[in-house]
C-alpha cells in the first residue's frame, strides 16, 4: 500500500473554532471552606481547524496537551465551554437531545484501551448490536444479524457464526480493537474520533489495525480525527498532523510538512526525539527541560516560553498569533 | 571475567492446566559498563528471565535449568538469605510502572533511606546525606526529599525509582520497562539519565523493552525474545542492519521509520503461541512467512554469523552451509 493521501473531494465536513473546555479545578474540602474562588484547569483553550471528508488528521502532543478532552469536546462527551463546532454545516454545541443522539450514530469514538473499553460480561453479537437497538434502527432480528455481521466483517472480523457467542477475554488484544471498531462502524458513521487506537497493542498487531482504519477510509470515506502522542505513527497514518501544546495547536500542516520541516521549536524539539529503529546516539537532540505545566497555571504570553530553547523577551508577554506561515502550513510563534 | 554469565536458565509457571514454560535455554552475558536490551513483544517472557536471576518471581514460579554466573560466583541455588544480599546491592531493579513501585503514603526520600539502612547497615543521619546526594545525581530538587509520590510527575516518579535502584552501587541495573509508561520527551530525558549514570559508575545493565528504539538509543548488544526463546542476539548496530532471524526482520520493519519511505508494512500474521502448549520445531514457525519443513519439528539450534551475532533458524543453517 502507497502513501496514505486521500484524493477524494474537498469538503468540509467538520469545522472547530475556538473550542474551550475549561474546568474547575477540584481542591480540597478545607482549601474549598477557606477560599471561594476555585481555579480554572484550561484543558483546551481555544482550538480552531477543520476536518474534510475521508481525511485523516492526527492531534498529537504529549500527555497533558488537551489532546483527549478535545476530541471528547467536539462529540460532547466533555461539555465545551466555548466555541463552535460545526458538522456538516450544523453547530453541535447547540444540539438537543434528541439531536445529540442522532448526531452520535454519525460521529463515533475508539477508545485507548479495549481490555477496558468493552463490557466483559457482553458477548461479541450483543456488544455491536447495542448501538443498533440502542437507537431502534433494526426492525427484525435477521436485519439486526446481517448489519452485525456486516459490521464485524469490515472490521476484519470474519466468520461470524463462530464469534458471535464469544467474550471479549477469549479475544486477542488485536481482536478487542477489532471488535471495538465494528461496534463504531455499525452506524455507520462520517467521523470517529481514535484516540490513541493502538497504543496498547504490541508492534506486530499495530499495523494491521491501522490498515484497517486507513481502508476503511479509502472505502467508505470515513473521516478520523487520530489522536496519539507518537509523532512516527502520525506520519504514518495521516494526511495532516496538528501539534497541541497545553491546550492550544501551535502547528498544522501535511504530515510530511510537519515531520520534515517542522517550524515550531516545541515540534522540532518533538520530532528531534522521535525514535528511530537504529544505533544512535542521544547527542544532536533536543531534549526539553521538564515536563508540560499544569494547564491550571498556563504562563502567560507564548505558553510554551518557558521550556523553548529559543525564547526571548517578546515571548514571555506577547501570545504569538496563529498564521499561515506557508501555504496549508500553520503555526503559532513569534519567529517563524 | 565477564560480571554476568547466565546459561540456560528455563523457568516454567505451575498452573492447574500444566507448565506454562515462560522462558527457556536463555544464555546471556553483560560486561561491565555495557547494556544489554531484552526486546520482545508481551509475554515474550523478558521480565521472567529477567527477574529469574535474582528469583523476584511470583510463588507459581520455577527456575528448571540453568546456572547464573555473578563475576566468577554461582547464584543460582543461593539461598533466600543469601539473595537478600544481592538483591539491591548487587543486582538492582528499576520497575516498570512507578506509581505502583512506590510506597503512596510514605514520602519519597524515607523510602530511600530506609532502603540505605537495610541494605548498608547506615545511620540515619548517613542515610540521609546519601539520599540527597542520588537526587542530585538523578537531577530532582534536593528539597523534594520531604514529598509523597503523588505530588511528582510520571517522570520525576521514575527518576526516584532509578535513585532508588542505583542507591547501593550495584553492579548490574535491570530497567524493566522503565520508560514504557512515559512521554517521548521524558522517555529522552530518562534514556539518558540511565546512559550517563551507566557511564559514569560503570554499571552493567539490563534493559527489558517492548520497544526497539529505546535499544538504539542506549543498548550495546540487543537479545530478541520470542515466545520464551532468545531468537537473534548480536551487537545492536549488526542487529538493526543485517536481522538474521525473520521474526526480528518483521519486528524492524513494523516499527514506522520517519527517514524511510512512508508506507504501512504489513503486520505479522496470527498470535503468539499459547506457551502451556508451544508448537514444535521453531515456536515461530506458524507466524512465519520463510517457513520450510524442519521448521515444524526441529528446534532450530543457534548459529554464530559473525563474531557475537547468533540466531536460531533454519534458513541460516542452510546458507551456512552452502
Amino acid at each position: 500500500m502507497g502513501p496514505v493521501n486521500y484524493p477524494g473531494n474537498n469538503n468540509e465536513l467538520i469545522k472547530i473554532s475556538g473550542l474551550e473546555v475549561h474546568f474547575a479545578a477540584r481542591t480540597g474540602f478545607i482549601s474549598s471552606l477557606i477560599s471561594k474562588n476555585s481555579s480554572l484547569v484550561r484543558a483546551v483553550d481555544g482550538v480552531d481547524f477543520n476536518l474534510r471528508r475521508g481525511e485523516i488528521l492526527c492531534l498529537a502532543g504529549e500527555s497533558g496537551s488537551g489532546k483527549t478532552t478535545t476530541g471528547k469536546a467536539i462529540l460532547r462527551l466533555v461539555e465545551p465551554t466555548g466555541g463552535e463546532v460545526i458538522f456538516d454545516g450544523e453547530n453541535v454545541l447547540q444540539f438537543n437531545r434528541s439531536r445529540l443522539r442522532k448526531f452520535r450514530q454519525d460521529a463515533q469514538i475508539i477508545f485507548q484501551d479495549p481490555y477496558e473499553s468493552l463490557n466483559p460480561r457482553q458477548t461479541v453479537f450483543s456488544t455491536v448490536a447495542e448501538p443498533l437497538e440502542v437507537n431502534h434502527l433494526c426492525s427484525s432480528m435477521e436485519e439486526k444479524e446481517e448489519r452485525v455481521a456486516e459490521a464485524l466483517k469490515d472490521a476484519g472480523l470474519s466468520n461470524p457464526g463462530e464469534i458471535f457467542i464469544r467474550y471479549p477475554h477469549e479475544l486477542s488484544g488485536g481482536q478487542r480493537q477489532r471488535l471495538a471498531i465494528a461496534s463504531a462502524l455499525v452506524l455507520k458513521p462520517d467521523f470517529i474520533v481514535a484516540d490513541e487506537p493502538v497504543s496498547m497493542l504490541d508492534l506486530s498487531i499495530r499495523a494491521g489495525i491501522l490498515k484497517l482504519m486507513v481502508d476503511l477510509r479509502d472505502k467508505k470515506g470515513i473521516c478520523y480525527l487520530f489522536i496519539t502522542h507518537d509523532l512516527s505513527l502520525a506520519w504514518l497514518v495521516s494526511d495532516r498532523i496538528a501539534i497541541m501544546y497545553l491546550g492550544k495547536i501551535v502547528e498544522v500542516g501535511t504530515a510530511d510538512a510537519v515531520i520534515k520541516s517542522p517550524l515550531h521549536p516545541y515540534t522540532r524539539a518533538l520530532v528531534s526525539v522521535i525514535p528511530v529503529p537504529k544505533k544512535i546516539s542521544l547527542a544532536g537532540r533536543t531534549l526539553l527541560k521538564g515536563e508540560t505545566p499544569d494547564p491550571v497555571n498556563i504562563p502567560p504570553g507564548c505558553r510554551f516560553h518557558p521550556r523553548c530553547p529559543e525564547a526571548a523577551e517578546r515571548c514571555r508577554d506577547e501570545e504569538p498569533l496563529y498564521r499561515e506561515v506557508s501555504p496549508n502550513h500553520f503555526g503559532a510563534c513569534h519567529f517563524i | 571475567m565477564r560480571l554476568l554469565e547466565v546459561n540456560n536458565l528455563t523457568t516454567y509457571y505451575k498452573l492447574k492446566e500444566g507448565y506454562v514454560r515462560a522462558c527457556e535455554n536463555i544464555s546471556l552475558n553483560l560486561d561491565k559498563g555495557e547494556a544489554l536490551g531484552l526486546v520482545g513483544e508481551s509475554a515474550s517472557g523478558k521480565t521472567t528471565a529477567a527477574l529469574s536471576l535474582v528469583k523476584l518471581l511470583p510463588e507459581n514460579a520455577h527456575v528448571m535449568d540453568g546456572s547464573i554466573r555473578l563475576g566468577g560466583r554461582e547464584i543460582s541455588g543461593a539461598t533466600e538469605e543469601e539473595l537478600r544480599t544481592i538483591r539491591w546491592k548487587e543486582i538492582s531493579i528499576i520497575f516498570q510502572g512507578a506509581m505502583n513501585a512506590l510506597n503512596p503514603v510514605r514520602r519519597v526520600g524515607d523510602q530511600i533511606v530506609e532502603a540505605l539502612r537495610i541494605h548498608e547497615k547506615m545511620s540515619e543521619k548517613e542515610a540521609c546525606r546519601r539520599t540527597a546526594e542520588l537526587f542530585d545525581k538523578v537531577e530532582i530538587d534536593q528539597e523534594r526529599v520531604r514529598e509523597y509520590p503523588h505530588e511528582f510527575s510520571g517522570g520525576m516518579r521514575q527518576r526516584v525509582m532509578i535513585a532508588m535502584a542505583i542507591a547501593c552501587n550495584p553492579k548490574v541495573v535491570i530497567g524493566d520497562e522503565p520508560t514504557t509508561a512515559l512521554d517521548v520527551m521524558v522517555q529522552a530525558q530518562v534514556l539518558q539519565l540511565l546512559e550517563e549514570l551507566r557511564r559514569e559508575w560503570q554499571m552493567g545493565m539490563i534493559l527489558i523493552t517492548h520497544d526497539l528504539s529505546v535499544v538504539g538509543e542506549t543498548c550495546d548488544r540487543v537479545a530478541v525474545m520470542y515466545a520464551g526463546k532468545i531468537v537473534e542476539a548480536g551487537p545492536t548496530e549488526k542487529v538493526f542492519e543485517q536481522p538474521a532471524h525473520p521474526y526480528t526482520r518483521a519486528l524492524i520493519s513494523a516499527f514506522p521509520n520517519i527517514e524511510g519511505e512512508r508506507y504501512l508494512a504489513s503486520s505479522i500474521p496470527g498470535n503468539p503461541p499459547n506457551l502451556l502448549n508451544p508448537p514444535s520445531g521453531c515456536r515461530f514457525h506458524e507466524r512465519c512467512q520463510e517457513v520450510i519443513a524442519p521448521c515444524k519439528t526441529d528446534d532450530p539450534a543457534s548459529t554464530e554469523l559473525s563474531s557475537g551475532h547468533l540466531a536460531s533458524c533454519h534458513l541460516l543453517k542452510r546458507k551456512v552451509k552452502l
